[in-house]
């Protein structure tokens, strides 16, 4: 594999870490969903490079539902919510940004700690994937653990899907990508027509999932 | 017959989202269920060849016989609970054809699941499983049953994710030793190749697998969702969802667990398994002494029991393999018969509230009785068969490592408390409450309690034979 393939593959992957990050000091629910949907671009275009290189037109298929479905359709759906729910500016986080980067700092130092030793086998290509993968979904818990507010933890969990193609494309000739992702997408359709549906906001006058505590009757 | 098992729930689901009759659909989802299980016995007898995406061999046929079994009885006990909703008027009709068709897909996730030669096959079945249990446990649109349908859904979701990591890192590690393809990903190439794969590589996956589906299994410290999901969901859910759905969870980890144990260079997968199988153990008996509300006080009781069964199959070896499997049958088993028993209590009593609840044997013998053995069992005195597998858990594990049977002795006297505890005050005393006369479905909670009562006393050579055959295979 010639070194500027690698390079453009690196770049996605790294890129992808960047948005992730990006992602962690958000402060408003609009450029909150902004930054989601560059996510999702640069995951399909990495994608896209991953089926070109590796020469797995089937992988074109991948890269298009992220781009169609994670890239323009779930933002804009997201950005109705928003709108209708009356949360344009609300993020809670529960620790400060600060705190909140140098964590992830931390769990991107990890991720290529504990990857790059043992990908040894899995060629270079594989390996900077796997290590990146693997930090953009350290990234993703992180936000879902540092926000309340439930349509920020949607977008933590759909990060972390992100990362997830991303490693399943990095593994070179690995069956049945295209039918996860399907799956996968499935997933996050229903958790986005799960905010929805459900109405949270209608319910319990507030999306901050901490409520639940109330309904449980353990109280005495 | 492999494809029937299969087939026959996925048509069912499809007719039952068109049919209108609610009658009409609650029967067919008992006749599905029953051709179902027909199915899985035949299975029993004649075993197909393993093909690249499915296989039978001697560890599923177990889970997928429990599996339609229980999925069979639950749906008679679903038919008359439903129809008591309906009545009531806490479903609609529409709701209800969603229901019965939810039901057919679950059985689909979790049968495909289990039948899987491939791991990714596998994890889009129990995606799938989850997936059809979120939409049902926030059925009754009640806050409380959207909230915890919304946490099952979140911690369900994540859990998922980490185990795809730990399954795209499983295929890496293969790709080396079988080279690109789908064999890379079949079980019975897997466990024969083991050996030759990359230890490290393996190491990392099995903790991200262990992690993502033993968020499933509901092991402590991952559990959160279970006691939300088991309280605010339909009764036959509660039952499918412990009975069933936890089993199959388990089972994948099994299926890594074996892969771990042929490559010599790898982690011992055992101590892990038998960490967090004692810490839910322990924390569960501990926390069954705060609950108020009956399904919540069952749903830790999971908790605590599937992690015997992980503490059990962590500690390895022919007997305590042998044990942990015969305590996970007989677990489902007590486990939906007291949700069907519960089930119709909280419909008669209309409350979950334990406090609301006295003197059952007095209003209702056969319910209160039914519970009362069912605890009895699943509390783990004799002569129930739950008591014959804790017993041989615990003893071997004295052999073995006897601080750990210490600890893990200790716990099940602290559950056995609160359970009868509990049971104390559900069934004896004055009764409260209402006395409506009980439309209940006695046969499925009788099958069951009397198989369980039956394990404890005569375990059938055969069957003795059959799970010991399993365990030493399980290594």
């Amino acid at each position: 594999m010639d070194q500027i393939a690698l390079d453009v593959a690196h770049l996605f992957a790294g890129g992808l870490v960047l948005v992730s990050f990006m992602l962690l000091y958000q402060d408003r629910m609009t450029g909150l969903i902004n930054i989601f949907a560059l996510h999702a671009l640069v995951v399909s275009l990495s994608v896209a490079w991953q089926a070109h290189i590796q020469g797995a037109p089937h992988l074109y298929i991948t890269a298009a539902i992220a781009l169609g479905v994670k890239a323009v359709v779930i933002p804009l759906a997201l950005h109705r919510i928003v709108v209708r729910l009356g949360i344009h500016r609300t993020i809670e986080p529960v620790v400060g940004v600060g705190q909140t980067m140098l964590a992830g700092i931390g769990l991107v130092a990890l991720s290529i700690m504990v990857m790059l030793p043992i990908t040894a086998q899995a060629g270079t290509l594989a390996r900077e994937d796997l290590s990146f993968a693997l930090s953009v979904i350290l990234l993703g818990l992180l936000m879902m653990i540092s926000r309340r507010n439930a349509v920020s933890q949607v977008i933590g969990f759909m990060s972390i899907e992100n990362g997830l193609i991303l490693a399943a494309t990095g593994a070179k000739g690995m069956p049945l990508v295209v039918e996860i992702s399907v799956a996968f997408s499935i997933l996050v359709a229903l958790i986005v027509i799960g905010i929805f549906l459900f109405r949270i906001r209608e319910r319990f006058e507030t999306v901050d999932i901490h409520l639940l505590h109330e309904h449980r009757g353990e109280q005495p | 017959m492999i494809y029937a098992i299969l087939l026959i729930p996925a048509v069912a689901a499809a007719l039952l989202a068109v049919l209108p009759d609610d009658r009409t659909s609650a029967r067919l989802n008992v006749v599905a269920s029953l051709l179902t299980l027909a199915c899985a016995l035949v299975l029993l007898v004649e075993r197909p060849a393993p093909g690249p995406f499915l296989i039978v061999d001697d560890l599923n046929v177990v889970f997928i016989v429990l599996s339609t079994l229980v999925g069979f009885t639950t749906s008679v006990f679903s038919a008359s609970y439903i129809a008591h909703e309906l009545e009531v008027g806490h479903l609609t009709p529409a709701y209800l054809r969603f229901y019965h068709a939810m039901y057919q897909l679950l059985m689909f996730g979790m049968n495909l699941a289990l039948l899987s030669n491939n791991v990714g096959l596998m994890w889009v079945a129990v995606e799938l499983a989850t997936l059809t249990t979120v939409l049902m446990v926030g059925i009754y649109r009640t806050p409380a049953a959207l909230e915890a349908a919304w946490k099952y859904f979140l911690l369900g979701s994540v859990g998922i994710a980490l185990a795809l990591f730990g399954t795209i890192l499983v295929y890496l590690a293969a790709r080396s030793v079988l080279g690109e393809g789908l064999d890379a990903m079949a079980w019975s190439e897997l466990v024969e190749h083991a050996a030759d794969f990359d230890p490290a590589l393996l190491n990392l996956s099995f903790v991200f697998l262990l992690l993502g589906y033993g968020t499933k299994v509901g092991l402590v410290p991952l559990h959160a969702w279970l006691p939300d999901a088991h309280a605010e969901g339909p009764t036959p859910i509660s039952a499918v969802l412990s009975g069933l759905l936890l089993n199959v969870a388990l089972f994948a980890v099994l299926r890594f667990k074996s892969v771990m144990a042929a490559n010599p260079l790898a982690l011992a997968p055992g101590p892990l398994m038998v960490s967090l199988g004692l810490l839910s153990v322990v924390f569960a008996s501990f926390m069954l002494y705060r609950r108020q509300d009956i399904k919540r006080l069952f749903a830790y009781s999971s908790i605590e029991h599937m992690g015997i069964v992980t503490f059990a199959f962590g500690m390895g070896g022919t007997l305590a393999n042998f044990a942990g499997l015969l305590h996970m049958t007989l677990h489902s088993l007590t486990k939906s018969a007291i949700f069907f028993c519960v089930g119709h209590i909280a419909q008669i009593k209309g409350t979950q509230r334990m406090a609301d609840i006295r003197g059952l044997t007095a209003s209702h013998p056969v319910l209160g009785w039914g519970l009362a053995l069912g605890v009895v069992a699943i509390a783990g005195l004799p002569p129930m068969g739950i008591f014959m597998t804790e017993f041989l858990i615990v003893t071997s594990t004295f052999a073995r490592e006897p601080a750990l049977a210490v600890a893990l002795g200790l716990s099940l006297l602290v559950a056995f408390g609160a359970l009868l505890l509990r049971l104390n005050g559900l069934a004896f005393g004055e009764p409260v409450g209402s006395r409506a006369p009980a439309q209940a479905s006695f046969v499925p909670i009788a099958l069951h309690l009397a198989l369980v009562a039956v394990a404890g006393i005569w375990l059938p050579p055969a069957l003795v034979a059959w799970f010991q055959h399993v365990a030493a295979l399980m290594k």
